[in-house]
């Protein structure tokens, strides 16, 4: 039996301990919105944050999140007011949304640690994020966005 | 007779002087060494200088590290390579100031503590990383004489003194480059004869060839 912190809510999974973290929040948990695209951390769909890192959960051993905090799309924000998922509703971001979760767990990381994110910074935070509708103008123009509305509020 | 013989023997004084001045030339010619022709590995150890032997050895070890499962992760630019094409590493990481990626790509979010099962899964080790920005060792592209220099000068090699970079040998993340993971062929010698070619190469004055 594991013991995992996920979006501060504990659960005990009795699963084994190399499942991949994504299968666990998915099939075990009904936590959804993260999404498998490749299986092999190729597409960044998967991303969730693993003590604030982006890492991908779909090569993540569930072994490797026991005792750390593990925060989905679902616990970004309490009520959806991150913004990130602002400025995605406010720029119309996304067109089938599969990719849409990695993407802004990956832009929270950016954000994070970069307030005023230049395009090469974007560039270099999100081009691991793969998206198939081709909405990388929107995503960039979202996060500068969300930048602004982060630097407003302090 | 006896007066011709007292004519050929010296006087004992000068005798004993002379003998004391011949010791003296015979020990230092053979009690110090030239210190140009030895390399202190340590203070307790050193070994003779063999120029041949060490460039030799150095062969060896250049196409080990410039084979792809070491060259990969010591590249000219800031991003690392991948595959036995070394081509650019897909989705673009960047090495960052410590070498260990930034933001949403940082080395270890999708580089596991281990190797995973199957082909073109990344491949695994708890330290993951390039060399930092401001120390980056780079292999690409390197001629043995330049990667030879670089390797050896502390300003270049991320400080390391000649035991240290003995030690390297044994480093982890230089000993992952045998256990990649499926479909990733390790490098061309053993890690025991590129271990042992290193060692040659070091100890026989880390000579640099001449091209």
């Amino acid at each position: 039996m594991l013991t995992l912190n996920i979006n501060k809510k504990s659960y005990t999974v009795d699963v084994d301990p190399d499942m991949p973290l994504l299968w666990v929040l998915r099939d075990k948990l009904g936590l959804v919105g993260t999404k498998y695209g490749c299986g092999m951390a190729q597409c960044g769909a998967c991303a969730v944050h693993l003590n604030g890192e982006a890492v991908r959960s779909c090569v993540t051993k569930v072994s490797r999140a026991v005792g750390q905090q593990v925060v989905t799309i679902e616990g970004l924000s309490e009520a959806g007011d991150h913004p990130l998922q602002k400025a995605w509703i406010e720029l119309d971001v996304p067109q089938c949304g599969y990719c849409q979760s990695g993407q802004i767990m990956s832009a929270a990381v950016l954000l994070r640690e970069n307030s005023n994110p230049t395009d090469q910074d974007i560039d270099a935070a999100m081009a691991g994020n793969i998206c198939r509708c081709g909405t990388y103008l929107r995503i960039r123009s979202a996060i500068h966005l969300a930048a602004e509305m982060q630097r407003k509020k302090g | 007779m006896y007066q011709n013989r007292r004519q050929y023997s010296l006087p004992a004084k000068t005798s004993a002087v002379l003998a004391i001045i011949i010791s003296i030339v015979v020990f230092m010619n053979f009690g110090f060494r030239d210190e140009s022709a030895i390399i202190r590995i340590t203070k307790k150890k050193t070994v003779i200088k063999d120029s041949i032997a060490s460039v030799k050895a150095f062969m060896d070890v250049y196409q080990v590290l410039m084979s792809p499962r070491c060259m990969n992760c010591h590249p000219s630019g800031d991003t690392p390579l991948q595959g036995d094409d070394s081509h650019i590493h897909s989705m673009l990481p960047r090495r960052g100031k410590d070498g260990k990626g930034v933001y949403a790509m940082k080395c270890s979010n999708c580089h596991q503590p281990t190797n995973l099962k199957g082909l073109n899964q990344p491949p695994g080790h708890p330290d993951w990383h390039l060399p930092p920005s401001n120390m980056k060792m780079v292999f690409e592209g390197k001629t043995p004489n330049q990667l030879a220099k670089q390797l050896v000068n502390p300003k270049t090699n991320g400080n390391k003194t000649l035991k240290q970079l003995i030690e390297h040998a044994d480093d982890g993340l230089v000993k992952v480059g045998w256990d990649m993971g499926e479909g990733r062929p390790a490098p061309p010698i053993s890690h025991a004869e590129f271990k042992k070619a290193w060692i040659t190469w070091i100890e026989n004055g880390a000579y640099a060839p001449g091209r």
